[in-house]
């Protein structure tokens, strides 16, 4: 070893460079996703609406999906409707069961209870979309949705729309739950040292201050349930025409991407490329709506700091 | 061996008619197995200062938070020993502990006004307590007694966490009076304050007195010679593991304790010894 | 004035409204825990008529499929009594090795990229607000640009290779996440350490920050691809759905996987198909615990207390 002072730059090892390009490419590999995605779903869906058969403004206002139909017909309207009415039914039963047991977990229960219901929540949303489908298809319906509501089909939007809202609910707690825990421990104290209950500090103290965070689950949730595909494929079935009655089947934007894909539909026919229009219009749909929730929850959370 | 150091015998007033508030016997405040404060004994009168001094870590604030069963809101916290408020036993299982909370009104070091408006921060008290008649007089009259109408009533619904912490504090106290409580515990109400507004604070207590009894919590001896009547000093004393338990060394009427201190170690501490 | 004995006359948490609320709370949660139940119990019970039965065939022959094993064992068939999972689980498996291969280095790559080395300026957060982005594109989507992407542009065909690569691209932001938390988790005590010591960034990062977020990256891995297994549209484009009752034999060939296989046979009419979905389910649930039990243990066991 030479007793010189060396402090000039030693030579970058070869491995180094190699090593430090990669994961920058990787990271930036985050954008080339997101590009790819858009210009998939762009071009093959600007296809279909090149496609002589189909016209802007019947991809909107026609009333019936039949895209492998003999004359097909290419109205989007019936399915966009499904969509919001089985996502509805899910959020009108997820936003109160996630955000009340958010409300039990972070402000009610002790911690031992905690440590037991917080992974049974966890272990809820780790269960496989699929397998609410057949739960939906083969207990909801028959046990529920058929004994007390007549009339209801094999296949319906209660059951779907049920599941689904299941599904969620541990989304809306757990993000309610961070965002109650959040809300700084003294205005909790201030309201108790006032003579207020659990129940009124929880209601009208902390939710309100939690409120930002709590939109925001409440909208990815709405988001998820959009984006749902295999329970309301396997429990929501099939009815290409505009349908408001939720005994019946009802066809969504992702159940009838997956439809169409069943019939191994050869790549360049039109029928191919409504898959992709409707990817375009579900995409625009969830990521409008992940904006939202991502802008909601970022803008309001500093209101009490 | 320390322990307790009930003073009345050498209070050098005459025998002024004292009215007892808080009758403290042998209270400790555990959590879990730590033993935070040991065998505190001691009264507290009615429309009197009384100041918790001493060197912190010495369970000060844990002890006023039993005052109030602040202290049920920490599952390890026990509370053992009897804390008497004007006769009646506080931990009794029939005493509502919601309903201490009104009577016994608690200011943070933190000012923690809600992120309402100045005149929901007053009326969320009045309407959790049912004394929603005349809401906007009651609410004037908290801001007046907290020496606040005159900065804030041009525009009550300003949001509160716009004033500044002077301000906020003050309409800390305004709401916790605006429930008509007997009794204030304060713990270091001005820690987080500037000088000004602490002088503001101290001069308002004077005031406040006079309707309430107050207690409080202060690691500025100064500030507890310059405010309180009485006095009760604290120290820590080690325990075999190691952990450091809170104890009452001394306490006396205010001025006697700065003049003519009887333990040795609140000498020490008035002196600045140490603390 | 009230007087003092108002103390004794109450107890306000005990009040009516506060014990309606009470019991609202534990409905909601109720009905979560209790759904739970619910499904997981009927899945066990009907799963387990399909893997613990006895059946016979006809006068002469007789057959008996009465364990699991058979159950893994066996190819598809038009029998709901005989219909094993075995190439769906084969196929579950290719895909788990190449999720891992690929989405290992890529997200831990990126995550150590964006926490240690990137700067904070506009580019990195644009990376960042596209990851957030992705993370909430449904599955079925992915699908879609799989299809577009692996398997027609890159020529790979509705192989294995294509599953794999859309899972992959699937579940990277939530590793990307991972990893990141496991890397701040690293006290930056250790960095500077390293840097006083004559380290450079790389060597810092590489050699100690790293080693020690290891635990956490694997279990955010873990966790990953336990979702990745569970995932049926996205694998819905590459012809898994047709009857592929065959085991994959390369990266580019055809293959089924283990949610497919259950999703065709919820499909089927007969009520003995019930049955074989549930057994199917069960295998899943089977190895989704399993995951995440060794997610848990390499949590517990490895991760540091700094």
């Amino acid at each position: 070893m030479s007793n010189e002072l060396e402090l000039s730059k030693k030579r970058v090892p070869l491995i180094e460079q190699f090593v430090k390009n990669f994961i920058k490419l990787s990271a930036f590999g985050a954008i080339l996703i997101s590009i790819a995605i858009v210009l998939t779903l762009s071009t093959e869906a600007i296809n279909f609406f090149q496609s002589p058969e189909v016209t802007l403004k019947e991809y909107f206002t026609a009333t019936r999906w039949t895209p492998t139909f003999k004359n097909p017909e290419y109205g989007v309207l019936p399915l966009i409707s499904s969509t919001l009415y089985i996502a509805t039914i899910a959020c009108l039963i997820s936003f109160p069961i996630g955000l009340f047991s958010a409300i039990y977990i972070s402000e009610f229960a002790s911690k031992r209870t905690r440590k037991i219901i917080k992974p049974i929540l966890e272990l809820l949303a780790g269960v496989p979309t699929v397998v609410f489908g057949y739960f939906a298809l083969n207990w909801i319906t028959p046990n529920i949705v058929q004994k007390f509501i007549p009339g209801t089909g094999v296949f319906n939007a209660i059951s779907a729309g049920m599941a689904v809202g299941i599904m969620i609910v541990p989304t809306i707690a757990s993000i309610s739950d961070d965002a109650l825990n959040a809300v700084p421990k003294g205005l909790k104290m201030g309201a108790f040292a006032l003579g207020s209950t659990k129940r009124i500090t929880a209601l009208k103290i902390i939710l309100p201050a939690a409120i930002s965070g709590i939109i925001a689950s409440f909208i990815l949730g709405f988001s998820r349930a959009i984006g749902e595909t295999m329970i309301v494929t396997i429990a929501g079935g099939q009815y290409p025409e505009l349908n408001l009655d939720p005994r019946r089947a009802m066809y969504t934007i992702t159940s009838s991407i997956v439809n169409v894909s069943l019939g191994d539909t050869p790549h360049g026919t039109t029928a191919y490329n409504a898959l992709f229009a409707l990817g375009i219009t579900l995409f625009l749909m969830t990521f409008i709506l992940n904006l939202a929730s991502d802008y909601i929850s970022r803008k309001y959370r500093k209101v009490y700091e | 061996m320390e322990g307790v150091k009930l003073n009345m015998e050498n209070k050098t007033n005459s025998k002024i008619d004292l009215d007892s508030v808080f009758s403290v016997k042998n209270v400790s405040v555990n959590y879990g197995d730590f033993v935070a404060v040991k065998n505190v004994s001691m009264e507290m009168y009615k429309n009197k200062i009384t100041a918790f001094i001493g060197p912190s870590g010495c369970g000060k604030s844990t002890l006023i938070r039993s005052f109030n069963r602040m202290n049920d809101l920490v599952p390890s916290a026990k509370v053992s020993g009897e804390i008497l408020y004007q006769g009646i036993n506080l931990y009794d299982q029939n005493v509502d502990p919601v309903q201490v909370r009104r009577r016994i009104g608690m200011v943070f070091q933190k000012p923690n006004p809600f992120p309402k408006s100045i005149k929901e921060n007053i009326a969320f008290g009045l309407r959790v307590n049912n004394m929603t008649d005349n809401l906007d007089d009651r609410i004037e009259k908290a801001l007046t007694q907290a020496a606040l109408w005159d900065e804030v009533k041009k525009d009550l619904d300003k949001n509160a966490l716009d004033l500044s912490g002077g301000q906020q504090q003050r309409l800390c106290i305004a709401r916790t009076i605006a429930v008509e409580p007997d009794t204030i515990l304060m713990d270091e109400p001005c820690s987080a304050l500037d000088p000004v507004a602490t002088k503001k604070i101290e001069d308002l207590m004077q005031l406040l007195v006079n309707e309430f009894s107050i207690l409080i919590v202060t690691h500025n001896m100064h500030q507890a010679s310059r405010v309180s009547d009485y006095c009760a000093f604290f120290t820590t004393k080690a325990t075999e593991d190691g952990r450091r338990t809170g104890e009452l060394v001394e306490y006396n009427d205010t001025k006697t304790m700065f003049t003519n201190p009887i333990q040795s170690l609140t000498e020490e501490y008035i002196s600045g010894r140490f603390g | 004035m009230n007087s003092i004995k108002d103390l004794t006359k109450t107890n306000k948490e005990k009040s009516p409204k506060e014990i309606i609320f009470l019991c609202v709370l534990y409905l909601c949660i109720s009905i979560a825990i209790i759904t739970l139940m619910t499904l997981i119990f009927d899945i066990l019970s009907t799963g387990s008529n399909r893997l613990f039965s006895d059946y016979e065939v006809g006068l002469v022959t007789k057959q008996q499929i009465n364990n699991p094993q058979d159950f893994l064992t066996s190819l598809d068939s038009r029998d709901p009594l005989k219909a094993g999972i075995g190439p769906a689980f084969v196929g579950t498996l290719w895909l788990m090795i190449i999720v891992i291969f690929t989405t290992f280095p890529l997200g831990t790559g990126a995550a150590i990229y964006l926490e240690e080395f990137a700067p904070k300026n506009k580019i990195t957060r644009f990376i960042e607000l596209n990851l957030t982005n992705l993370a909430g594109v449904p599955s079925v989507i992915y699908g879609l640009m799989g299809l577009a992407v692996f398997v027609r542009l890159a020529g790979f065909g509705r192989s294995v290779l294509s599953g794999g690569l859309t899972l992959t691209l699937l579940i990277l932001p939530v590793v990307i996440v991972a990893s990141r938390e496991a890397l701040k988790a690293v006290p930056d005590t250790i960095r500077q350490g390293a840097l006083a010591l004559g380290a450079t960034k790389f060597q810092a990062i590489f050699r100690q920050v790293v080693p020690s977020a290891i635990p956490g990256m694997v279990t955010g891995m873990v966790l990953g691809l336990s979702r990745a297994i569970g995932e049926t549209a996205p694998l819905i484009f590459m012809g898994a759905l047709t009857y592929v009752n065959y085991y994959p034999d390369s990266p580019l060939s055809g293959f089924t996987a283990i949610p497919i296989q259950v999703y065709n046979w919820i499909g089927y009419p007969q009520a003995d198909w019930k049955n074989t979905s549930s057994a199917g389910i069960i295998l899943l649930l089977v190895m989704l615990l399993t995951m995440n039990s060794i997610a848990l243990v390499i949590r517990n066991k490895f991760e540091k207390d700094w």
